[in-house]
């Protein structure tokens, strides 16, 4: 039997009901992701990306198909496999420091609170979000949120980042920064991750694998691109290599040639 | 137009065309939106304070002048209404001469010692005294309204099952009108205390529970989900995630509940007597003495208005904290 990958997803179907009858938003799908390995799901929206997230993170259940996580079968939730969602999901009635504070108690037991508390400021440095730490959401920027929710995954220690849309609802220049700095802790941490965009340039450039999805419903993966850029990446010298250019090139291709987007057809 | 027909006038910034010059001494006007220069004041400037200090005095007046012009033009128009002999609704000053006693002795009967409060029994007790008695009955009736009524709350919206259940019975049950529950009450528990108690109880609890359940069923789907992600037990999701996510909805209940328990209070006071403001007005009515039940209301008024306005303050306090 050959060896599975650290995590694996196998002949994922995932099936909603719905008043018309059951539809089938993702089919089929086998993805082998190796061990600290950045992937980037890419694909026109609806295509079942988020699902197929919510199945590695638990909080969907396939109708077919398993995920293995280090030999291990998925089945639920858990901090194991953190999650960034696009809304960054921080809980208003409580500070920066309290939200990241949160994650770390229920995942470091046996630490002292002195302890926990430098855990919670060493991530929260990380994302360079240690001057914040003791304002709410409400009084702090979108982008500077999404820092904050970045801090409150990793400081979990996953052996998976989920990453849903983290920077779709962030003005460009406050994304590029923000991509920096992802590009930054994974440098350190080398966390496996799996990040979904619609932002071609961001999945080239963090991104060591894109994989495409086809459109829904039954979408499945459409190609399983490697990027081969050298890191540290930088955005600007990347923009000029032809390994870069050639990889955009060939997202774009399959997006907007081979998958145009379903609702353009439909207009 | 040749250059030649243009006519050169002098002026400060040398030889310039008649058209873009000024006449000679004509006066400079200030552009309408230029700032103007601050003038300082010739006098001294009053001290901070002085100025803080009328400002809050303006604010305040400005604040409370139109309640109270409009409470002088009303107590005026009802002195004269009410004031001729023989009026059925006795008029201000009417009340004043022969209800003075109970409106300047509120505390009659009435003592505080280091072992608390004390209020006189039977006899002759002051106003104040009826009220306390009043809101000690409120006090356990609706802190037991708003536990039970905060766990049902939480029930019927975390459960469909028990929302399916349970809602169009409290949504029957709550329409029945506090008094209505009364022969029921005393039939249950014999003794005029603690039926009074369970009439706030059952008439308050109804918007405590429904506004409780309509806050868990609006928690966000990505706050269960951070819930889900870090594993959280029932217990931590519910104190850390569920009871702050739903404390603005608890509370608009509880003050609903509160401004009804004051009412369901008096209606129950006045049937079955004793003791407490709605017993005082139901004394004073059968004892012709209207001017003390006009006082009253406005005791009943004043405190059921303070204690909205205390639940509010608490639950801008838990909100924030």
């Amino acid at each position: 039997m050959k060896q599975r990958s650290y995590l694996a997803l196998e002949g994922i179907s995932v099936v909603f009901p719905t008043k018309n009858g059951p539809f089938t938003a993702v089919q089929n799908v086998d993805l082998s992701i190796e061990k600290g390995q950045f992937v980037a799901l890419i694909g026109h929206s609806g295509c079942g990306k988020s699902t197929l997230l919510n199945v590695i993170a638990g909080l969907n259940k396939p109708a077919r198909g398993v995920v293995f996580l280090d030999g291990e079968t998925v089945d639920k939730p858990g901090p194991d496999r953190a999650v960034i969602f696009q809304d960054h999901s921080l809980l208003p009635w409580l500070t920066v420091e309290e939200n990241v504070r949160l994650a770390v108690d229920k995942t470091t037991p046996g630490k002292s609170r002195a302890e926990r508390r430098d855990w919670v400021m060493h991530n929260l440095d990380l994302v360079h979000m240690t001057h914040a730490a003791a304002k709410r959401p409400g009084e702090i920027s979108g982008g500077m949120k999404q820092r904050v929710g970045i801090a409150r995954a990793i400081a979990m220690q996953p052996r998976v980042l989920l990453m849903d849309e983290p920077f779709g609802a962030l003005d460009a220049l406050t994304r590029a920064s923000l991509q920096d700095t992802v590009m930054e802790i994974q440098s350190q941490l080398h966390t496996t991750v799996v990040m979904i965009t619609h932002d071609v340039d961001e999945a080239v450039l963090l991104a060591d694998r894109v994989v495409m999805m086809t459109n829904g419903p039954a979408a499945a993966i459409g190609e399983d691109l490697p990027i081969a850029l050298e890191r540290p990446r930088n955005r600007i010298e990347a923009a000029e290599l032809p390994d870069y250019n050639h990889a955009r090139h060939a997202i774009l291709h399959f997006l907007h040639q081979r998958y145009s987007n379903p609702l353009d057809e439909a207009a | 137009m040749s250059l030649s027909s243009v006519k050169l006038v002098e002026t400060d910034a040398g030889l310039l065309p008649e058209t873009v010059t000024a006449p000679r001494g004509a006066e400079i006007i200030r552009h309408p939106s230029a700032p103007v220069q601050e003038v300082p004041p010739a006098m001294a400037p009053s001290p901070k304070w002085r100025s803080a200090l009328l400002e809050a005095l303006g604010r305040f007046v400005g604040a409370v002048a139109p309640t109270g012009l409009l409470l002088v033009l009303l107590l005026a128009f009802w002195e004269i209404a009410c004031g001729t002999e023989g009026a059925a609704l006795p008029s201000p000053s009417r009340i004043w001469s022969e209800s003075h006693d109970v409106i300047l002795h509120p505390l009659k009967g009435v003592s505080f010692d280091l072992s608390g409060l004390h209020i006189q029994d039977g006899g002759d007790v002051g106003i104040a005294g009826h009220i306390l008695t009043s809101l000690g009955r409120v006090a356990y009736g609706y802190g037991l309204s708003a536990i039970v009524g905060i766990a049902l709350g939480v029930l019927i919206g975390q459960s469909k099952t028990a929302y399916r259940a349970l809602d169009p019975l409290f949504q029957v049950l709550r329409t029945v009108p506090p008094l209505a529950w009364l022969p029921i009450s005393l039939a249950i528990f014999q003794q005029a205390g603690p039926s009074a108690i369970f009439l706030i109880f059952i008439t308050a609890i109804w918007p405590v529970i429904l506004n409780t359940a309509t806050g868990v069923q609006n928690i966000p789907q990505t706050y269960r989900n951070v819930s889900k992600v870090l594993a959280l037990n029932p217990f931590e999701y519910f104190v850390k995630i569920m009871l702050p996510a739903t404390v603005p909805y608890m509370f608009t209940g509880l003050r609903i509940g509160v401004g009804m328990s004051w009412l369901a209070i008096v209606a129950a006071e006045m049937v079955q007597g004793g003791t407490g403001i709605g017993f005082f007005i139901w004394d004073s009515y059968n004892s012709s003495l209207l001017t003390d039940t006009i006082v009253a209301l406005i005791w009943i008024g004043l405190t059921g208005f303070a204690l909205d306005r205390l639940v509010a303050f608490i639950g801008r306090r838990v909100a924030r904290g």
